[in-house]
């Protein structure tokens, strides 16, 4: 009896083992004619201008292994934290030869020990798949948030989250130094800050009121040149070319809203990734306002309350009697767009517990129904557009007087992409789930700026930076298999009797805009 | 006038480009809903397999005939270009399918980022110049201020365009595989509780899509002599733009749509200004969209309550 | 017949057209106020089409739709404002809308004609509390100042709300959904959601209201709850009522008035009495053919009586 149900084991061991073996052959295959002749050949053009061919078999038959061994370990490998182990174990052996191959540097030692490393991590994957060391029941995250601690945490997760940004350029300056701590405050703190910021606005639009907007960076850049052209032509400060800036964003987005408001889904989707590429268009093509590609510069700085940041006589160095330098700047537009984004926040939050901000929602819910109870959906339309608009334009204006310089190229699709799929990825109409999102997508780019130690292993000529966008698209695809209604896919409602509890995903709508 | 007619032409040929291209898209939005926002990098990809293939053919292998190379590459950036397409269904969009509604578009967004930038780090970021082909003309007016001309390589692109479409449209009305199609863009469901393998059909529509693309590549280098890795996004979605103003999911359409395109961009080139010929582009998508969100040739869709 | 005495909504040479089809075609009736007017007919007659006429989603092709909010529609006053070509008239004898003139949103809200739909639109993502307090939206978006005062949270906008809310309670407990308030609307059972699409219509204060279909779909049990529902609304509310529907049980139970149409024409209009021994709404319901039908009006003698 044993014997028979051991052999029956057997039997399907080798029987998956050999659907294993034949799948990656298969995917091989299929990467083999991917990879010819894309991957097998370049084509460089010579001093004469003429492309010669560099074959390049050797990457052709690297990408056909590892995909093979991707398939054949995804197929063996059942649960996630396996294969998570494997898919690490894989890229450390793929290193190993890599630098193998490709690098002067590379060590024996170094070689050999990455690529067994590599296939310990392989095997350890083995080794949790098949020893059951599966939990039960909600996973660590779920656990943490169920328990008191977790209780506290959430109910004041908000003051605690603000209070910790409120820290974090101070915590900073003081652990890294001006010098040190620039980097982390600039590229980290404002950079993800300014992409929170976009994704709360945008998310008035596509997460409430469920209209698909792929032009949002139009707006950006609205707000971006309303300050540029305003300070420079009129000499107008930022407090005052702030609001400004967010009327015409606002402006131009009831401009947008008004042809658009009859269609649908895909075609609403176009309309405004055309208005989005007429407005960068646009932006290169009038020279005599926009100086074209050359963009403007000289634009004037943030200032404290008036009081510039320069190294100067009456400057916030100066007066404040600290040695001069421009981390205080740095630091103090981290809290400008702090402030900004949650003011972002704040009045969506409001918003949504408002009529304006119901109505938002159920027109995602039901365009049709919206209008048989007396809700003017053109309005409802336009105003969400408008706002969301406006957020756009004030950070389209920080982002002008934080670089002191705009031009178009600041302002392409990929902008637009990648605010919507912050916010989808966050999970449509989730304030922290989007900014979780922002600070995955952007602080992960950014993260990605420093594989610079790659180049010193693979020589000058290797530019990690390449990989950057590369890595960036296709994590968007990842992430959107994997989570397709983003971080928090659940919705909390705007108002409730006795409880409020979390609507699941699978209620809410999806917008038809 | 004799500017007029030269730019006519012109502009058929480069419509003809864009229609091979729009049918991707307007097949894939037809069967499936969804804007795969990632055909026209599909086609850059293509234009590069292209470029590597005429170089491989005639440098390693040593085919001398222009016509010989052209048909080789011709039919095998048909198939690899396909492969890629099928991948790209099979990896990005088939897993969520019946899904979240903006889930397959930021999919289909990643993945146009993803090849752009693909193709940016093996192939370098430089334009990729090839030596002119086909660039005998045939003057067909001479004399006045202006002489028309009509280049083999004119002739070529359209020809192979109408020849191709020929065999595609009798695909598409004739062949099981169509009546399949047909039946999955009406009602997938449906379809699938009558025997039609569903997967199977959309991974069709894809392949179609890329090789009409493919064919698209291969034309846009003979015409232009020089791809880069973000020629992609742009005649991508001036094709999207032709596909709407056809008429969503209507072949024809997507065709006509193209040609207009084409005109469109030439003639506003020629007349107007060719700083702003993308703006007009840009343009006729936003006005088709809102005036006739049916297109040309398509069917227009009454609100139901 | 208060339908003829009182008219609450007019509708005279209703027609529409779809391309070469024609759904409805010179269609009048009259629906009287305090009245539960039910439109019945064969599927595919133009029921639903009607009401989409009615509540503004389609525009007629041709025809007027009268409505009286308050007192009388006199022809000379409903005429008088055909002419001027505006879309309501406030007389001292009543307030006129024509409907056809009016976009679906302004239908709801100035005319004050609620409507539900075939296939339950409910806002299914929203819990139940939060589909009733959309519903009152016009009222609250005044009380937020249009927005600018509650953003500031100036402004009498929280006590407007706790009253919508207290409104939205006393409704769910009406029906008998008060437990289920913080719930997705989308997670009731089906027989809950179509009463509570009933109620959100309630909660925008209509005049009239038109149900499409109400009692689709459910068991017996619920049916009856249905009709409770409709009379307390007739009654309580001082609500008219026009309702489709299939289901003869509550056709006959509840209504006060019956118009049958097929193929987008009037058969027969009456009392539920009436309608029900009609020979040409027998023979519509009964699929018999045009000729058979006059054969049986003959030999009876009628020939469609009321109409």
């Amino acid at each position: 009896m044993s014997a028979a149900v051991s052999e029956q084991k057997d039997d399907q061991a080798a029987g998956r083992m050999a659907k294993a073996l034949r799948e990656s052959a298969f995917a091989g295959l299929v990467t083999a004619g991917l990879s010819f002749p894309i991957l097998a050949l370049r084509a460089e053009p010579d001093i004469r201008n003429q492309l010669q061919l560099q074959p390049r078999w050797s990457w052709l038959v690297t990408a056909v292994l590892l995909v093979a061994s991707a398939r054949f370990l995804a197929l063996m490998l059942d649960t996630v934290r396996a294969r998570a182990l494997a898919a690490a174990g894989l890229l450390l052996c793929a290193f190993g030869f890599g630098s193998a191959w490709f690098s002067p540097l590379a060590t024996a030692s170094l070689i050999g020990g990455t690529i067994l490393a590599g296939l310990i991590c392989i095997g350890a994957g083995f080794f949790v798949d098949r020893s059951h060391i599966r939990k039960s029941g909600p996973g660590l995250l779920a656990r943490f948030a169920a328990s008191p601690a977790g209780q506290t945490l959430t109910s004041s997760g908000a003051w605690v989250g603000i209070g910790m940004l409120v820290a974090f350029p101070l915590v900073m300056l003081g652990w890294l130094g001006p010098a040190g701590s620039l980097k982390w405050i600039n590229n980290y703190g404002v950079q993800i800050l300014i992409f929170v910021m976009l994704g709360w606005g945008l998310n008035i639009v596509v997460g409430l009121a469920g209209l698909l907007d792929l032009g949002y960076v139009a707006f950006y850049a609205v707000g971006a040149y309303s300050y540029a052209l305003l300070a420079t032509t009129f000499g107008l400060s930022f407090w005052i070319c702030l609001p400004l800036a967010g009327i015409l964003a606002a402006f131009w987005g009831i401009m947008l809203g008004f042809p658009v408001l009859r269609l649908r889904g895909d075609y609403l989707a176009l309309v405004t990734l055309a208005f989005g590429e007429i407005i960068y268009l646009v932006l290169i093509n009038w020279v005599d306002l926009t100086n074209g590609e050359a963009g403007i510069s000289s634009i004037p700085r943030v200032t404290f309350f008036g009081v510039t940041f320069y190294d100067e006589k009456g400057g916030f160095s100066d007066l404040f009697g600290l040695p001069y330098s421009p981390i205080y700047r740095t630091i103090f537009l981290f809290y400008l767009i702090l402030f900004l984004a949650l003011l972002t926040n704040f009045a969506t939050l409001r918003l949504r517990r408002l009529p304006i901000g119901r109505a938002w929602e159920a027109l995602r819910e039901d365009e049709i129904a919206c209008r048989s109870l007396g809700i003017n959906t053109v309005n409802t339309k336009l105003t969400a557009f408008a706002l969301g608009a406006m957020f756009g334009g004030f950070a389209g204006s920080f982002f002008a007087v934080r670089q002191g310089f705009v031009s178009p190229n600041s302002f392409t699709f990929i902008e637009s992409a990648t605010i919507l799929s912050i916010v989808v990825l966050g999970g449509m109409g989730s304030q922290i789930g989007v900014a979780l999102a922002a600070v995955v997508m952007i602080g992960g780019t950014e993260l990605l700026r420093e594989l610079d130690f790659l180049k010193q292993l693979f020589g000058q000529g290797f530019d990690p930076t390449q990989y950057r966008m590369l890595i960036f698209g296709l994590a968007m695809v990842v992430m959107m298999i994997f989570r397709p209604r983003g971080f928090i896919s659940t919705r909390s409602p705007s108002i409730f009797l006795k409880e409020r509890k979390a609507v699941s995903s699978e209620f809410v709508g999806q917008g038809s805009g | 006038m004799e500017n007029f007619l030269q730019q006519l032409i012109n502009g058929v040929t480069l419509g003809s480009i864009y229609g091979l291209i729009a049918i991707g898209y307007t097949m894939v939005y037809g069967i499936i809903g969804m804007i795969n926002f990632a055909h026209g990098d599909v086609f850059m990809v293509s234009a590069f397999i292209a470029m590597l293939l005429f170089l491989a053919v005639t440098a390693f292998l040593g085919v001398s005939s222009l016509f010989l190379a052209f048909f080789i590459i011709l039919i095998a950036g048909m198939i690899l270009t396909s492969l890629w397409s099928w991948t790209i269904e099979r990896i990005a969009y088939r897993p969520l399918r019946g899904s979240f509604r903006l889930a397959p578009l930021i999919s289909a967004i990643g993945m146009s980022i993803f090849l752009a930038n693909f193709v940016q780090v093996v192939q370098g970021p430089r334009n990729k110049p090839l030596p002119p082909m086909f660039n005998q003309v045939i003057q067909l007016t001479s004399g006045g201020e202006f002489d028309v001309t009509l280049a083999y390589k004119q002739i070529v692109i359209v020809a192979v365009t109408v020849v191709l479409l020929a065999v595609f449209w009798f695909v598409v009305q004739k062949t099981p595989l169509g009546r399949a199609q047909r039946a999955c863009e009406q009602d997938r469901k449906m379809a699938a509780l009558l025997g039609i393998n569903v997967d199977r059909t959309i991974s069709i529509t894809f392949i179609i899509g890329a090789a009409l693309a493919s064919v698209a590549g291969v034309l846009y280098l003979v015409n232009y002599g020089v791809v880069s890795f973000s020629d992609g996004f742009i005649p991508g979605v001036k094709a999207f733009t032709a596909a709407v103003l056809g008429g969503i999911g209507s072949i024809p359409g997507a065709v006509l749509g193209g040609l207009l395109i084409g005109l469109v961009e030439v003639l506003w080139s020629a007349y107007v200004s060719s700083d702003y010929k993308n703006v007009a582009a840009f343009s006729i998508l936003i006005i088709a969209l809102i005036f006739m969100p049916s297109g040309l040739l398509g069917k227009p869709e009454i609100e139901k309550v | 017949m208060r339908w003829q005495t009182d008219p609450l909504l007019q509708v005279e040479h209703l027609t529409m057209r779809f391309g070469g089809l024609v759904a409805i075609d010179d269609l009048s009736f009259t629906a009287g106020r305090g009245d539960i007017t039910a439109l019945i007919g064969p599927n595919g007659a133009g029921k639903t089409t009607v009401f989409n006429c009615i509540t503004g989603f389609y525009k007629p092709t041709e025809g007027r739709l009268a409505f009286a909010r308050t007192g009388i529609a006199a022809p000379a006053g409903v005429d008088a404002l055909t002419n001027t070509g505006a879309r309501f008239a406030y007389e001292p004898s009543g307030d006129i809308y024509l409907l056809e003139r009016m976009p679906d949103f302004e239908i709801s809200a100035q005319a004050r004609v609620a409507r539900t739909f075939q296939n339950i639109r409910l806002f299914a993502g929203m819990t139940v509390l939060e589909n009733l307090v959309v519903a009152q939206h016009n009222p609250l978006m005044q009380a937020s100042g249009w927005t600018v005062m509650g953003l500031l949270g100036i402004g009498g906008y929280a006590r407007r709300e706790s009253e919508a809310v207290d409104k939205a309670k006393s409704w769910l407990d009406s029906i008998g959904l008060l437990e289920r308030a913080d719930d997705p609307a989308g997670d009731l059972p089906y027989g809950d959601q179509r009463r509570l699409e009933i109620i959100r219509a309630m909660c925008t204060d209509p005049v009239l209201l038109c149900l499409d279909e109400p009692a689709a779909g459910l068991n017996p049990r619920e049916t009856a709850m249905l009709n409770e529902l409709l009379l307390t609304i007739r009654d309580e509310h001082n609500t008219s009522l026009l309702l489709i529907e299939h289901d003869m049980a509550v056709v006959m139970q509840i209504s006060d008035h019956v118009v049958v149409i097929d193929y987008g024409v009037k058969i027969s209009d009456g009392t539920p009495e009436f309608v029900r021994n009609d020979p040409k709404v027998i023979a519509a319901y009964l699929g018999v053919s045009d000729e058979e039908v006059e054969q049986v009006e003959s030999e009876i003698g009628a020939d469609g009586g009321a109409r």
